[in-house]
């Protein structure tokens, strides 16, 4: 299976990543050859196996629903590209 | 005289206990060696001498005090994807350039409890991707080896080239490094060091740059099996900050470290004898057969018959789970911002600006794979493909007490040699990444030079918190192996 152009600027919108032309069109190559070579898969027949989700097989944790941790807002903002009075800036979402 | 860099970890522990020197001339030794080498190998994007020596005078302090910890004073790089408070940690990627942490990973914090010294950020793959340390935002590391008779640069591999490369050139006694499809054992082998990959869960990911949560897993590279050992003994923990960390008892990865292989069953994998299989790869991995042999192991062959399906596999699940776990770089809350039009724009301009082009290639890929409709053919597929990898090591493991495999399927690179398709870098993880996929505990051990003169490495692969029994493997091939010779030193410059 391959990724047309139009696949390749879908995806971007998606992933939120701005791309060229010029990235598209190298992209178009790349992305299609990568997916080809995984397609091999396709050989194994999977009919009756489930999907890993653990690699060790133990049951995850529950912790006490307590508050453990917090008062820690200055630390949060502190690495915001825009950050007031413990708010991260953003540009203007609604009208 | 021997220099205090030369020394392994477990020398300087002593000689820093009987005061043969202490611990603030030991990390001088090595922030001087940082100095003239840095230049030309690039394995540090950041050295902190004020930090390392401010940690040294304490380690000093409580040696004087008899309240030393197991690496106290021993001076360590950390690779750039560990957060340190207050110590920029980038993941040598340009979209968190400038992120401080305010918070300490856990492996870290692990390690200066035990009185470790930190020198240093050191160079990586962007956000750990690559095999070659060549995506990296800060440029790339450079392997302290070369190819005989040139003075071509080399690749350290990756993604912890610059962890590697720095424990070769003696620019730290020991490294932290991660890997999530081999980035450990891949840059450890052709550099000529040791690597742990430890089994998924024995170190805690917090504090950690995720990127494919499932596979990612942090361990030591060091000059010999027992340093590495004495590493892992610090940074292996049980923490409730990472669900997935393992409640287990943290056994001295060290105290068998001798006991030798008389006895053990030591399998080999038939399927690793891959079409175009290198015939210096091949010889080394009979030689490592019969090395193990004459230490007194019992050889079985054993089938691990998915093997081929495995670099295909992650190369979904990985991808997968890096685009879910970068969707956090929008230019909100850390790192680089780059304004649009709109919120939208202002997201698409930052991550334009911010990642490099492998990891667009893969946040890419992850992103298709999940999309709707592919779900299933893609990930779930892989997933169910990964639950056969697995049987087959629990099938082969009811025959053997570890597995035996070359580490990579060539020695060192040179830069630009292998950039210009991605599916050939990916191949260089063909032999590591199973271990991933199982979660399994793997070492890559020094084994010989290449035909080229360069390091070549072979892997021990063990059962599940089952480290011992593989480091007691590793230990036999190092014995057997004797000691590499080293790189000559053309990277520093005169003092």
């Amino acid at each position: 299976m391959s990724v047309d152009r139009a696949t390749v600027h879908r995806i971007a919108k998606l992933a939120r990543i701005a791309i060229t032309e010029e990235e598209a069109a190298k992209l178009e190559g790349e992305l299609s050859g990568i997916l080809d070579w995984v397609a091999q898969l396709d050989e194994v027949d999977t009919a009756d196996v489930p999907p890993m989700t653990r690699v060790e097989d133990v049951t995850i944790r529950m912790r006490e629903d307590k508050v453990t941790d917090g008062d820690i807002a200055d630390d949060i903002v502190a690495n915001a590209p825009e950050a007031d009075d413990h708010y991260f800036v953003v540009p203007k979402i609604v009208e | 005289m021997t220099e205090l860099t030369d020394l392994t970890i477990a020398e300087a522990r002593a000689a820093l206990d009987k005061k043969e020197f202490s611990a603030k001339e030991l990390a001088e030794a090595h922030l001087g060696a940082i100095e003239a080498a840095n230049g030309a190998l690039n394995a540090y994007v950041l050295a902190t001498p004020d930090q390392a020596l401010a940690m040294a005078a304490r380690s000093d302090e409580r040696l004087a005090n008899g309240e030393a910890g197991a690496l106290e004073g021993i001076p360590l790089g950390i690779k750039d994807l560990f957060c340190t408070q207050g110590v920029p940690t980038t993941a040598c990627s340009h979209i968190l350039e400038g992120f401080t942490p305010t918070y300490e990973s856990t492996v870290t914090q692990n390690l200066w409890n035990a009185g470790a010294v930190m020198l240093g950020k050191l160079n990586n793959d962007e956000f750990a991707m690559g095999s070659s340390n060549e995506t990296s935002y800060f440029g790339p590391a450079a392997n302290p080896w070369r190819r005989e008779g040139s003075d071509a640069k080399l690749v350290p591999g990756g993604s912890s080239g610059g962890s590697a490369a720095a424990v070769a050139a003696r620019l730290c006694m020991g490294a932290t490094a991660t890997d999530t499809g081999g980035s450990i054992r891949q840059p450890a082998a052709i550099t000529g060091t040791v690597g742990i990959k430890p089994t998924y869960g024995r170190c805690s990911r917090w504090g950690i740059v995720a990127f494919a949560s499932s596979l990612d897993q942090a361990g030591p590279i060091a000059r010999d099996v027992r340093d590495a050992g004495l590493l892992l003994n610090a940074m292996a923990s049980f923490d409730p900050k990472d669900t997935t960390s393992v409640d287990r008892a943290v056994p001295d990865y060290t105290a068998e470290l001798d006991a030798g292989v008389k006895g053990l069953t030591i399998g080999v994998p038939k399927e690793y004898r891959i079409e175009g299989l290198r015939p210096e790869i091949a010889a080394l991995w009979d030689k490592g057969v019969e090395w193990l042999k004459a230490a007194g192991a019992n050889i079985v062959e054993v089938s691990l018959p998915h093997t081929k399906y495995a670099l295909p596999s992650y190369y979904i699940i990985a991808p997968a789970e890096a685009s879910s776990n970068l969707a956090r770089y929008d230019g909100v809350r850390y790192g680089l911002r780059v304004e649009g039009e709109d919120v939208t724009s202002m997201y698409e301009n930052t991550r334009e600006a911010g990642f490099g082009a492998e990891v667009k290639r893969r946040i890419l890929i992850g992103t298709y794979v999940l999309s709707a409709g592919y779900y299933d053919a893609y990930y779930l597929k892989a997933q169910k493909v990964r639950t056969l990898i697995k049987r087959d090591f629990d099938t082969a493991f009811e025959s053997c007490d570890a597995i035996l495999a070359p580490a990579t399927p060539s020695p060192a690179f040179a830069m630009g040699e292998k950039t210009g398709d991605p599916l050939e870098m990916y191949l260089n993880d063909i032999f590591t990444v199973t271990v991933n996929m199982a979660g399994l505990p793997g070492i890559s051990v020094p084994a010989g030079l290449s035909s080229e003169g360069t390091p070549l490495g072979l892997q021990v692969i063990g059962r599940p918190f089952d480290e011992a029994t593989m480091l007691r493997a590793g230990r036999a091939i190092e014995i057997a192996a004797g000691p590499l010779a080293r790189p000559e030193d053309w990277w520093s410059k005169a003092a």
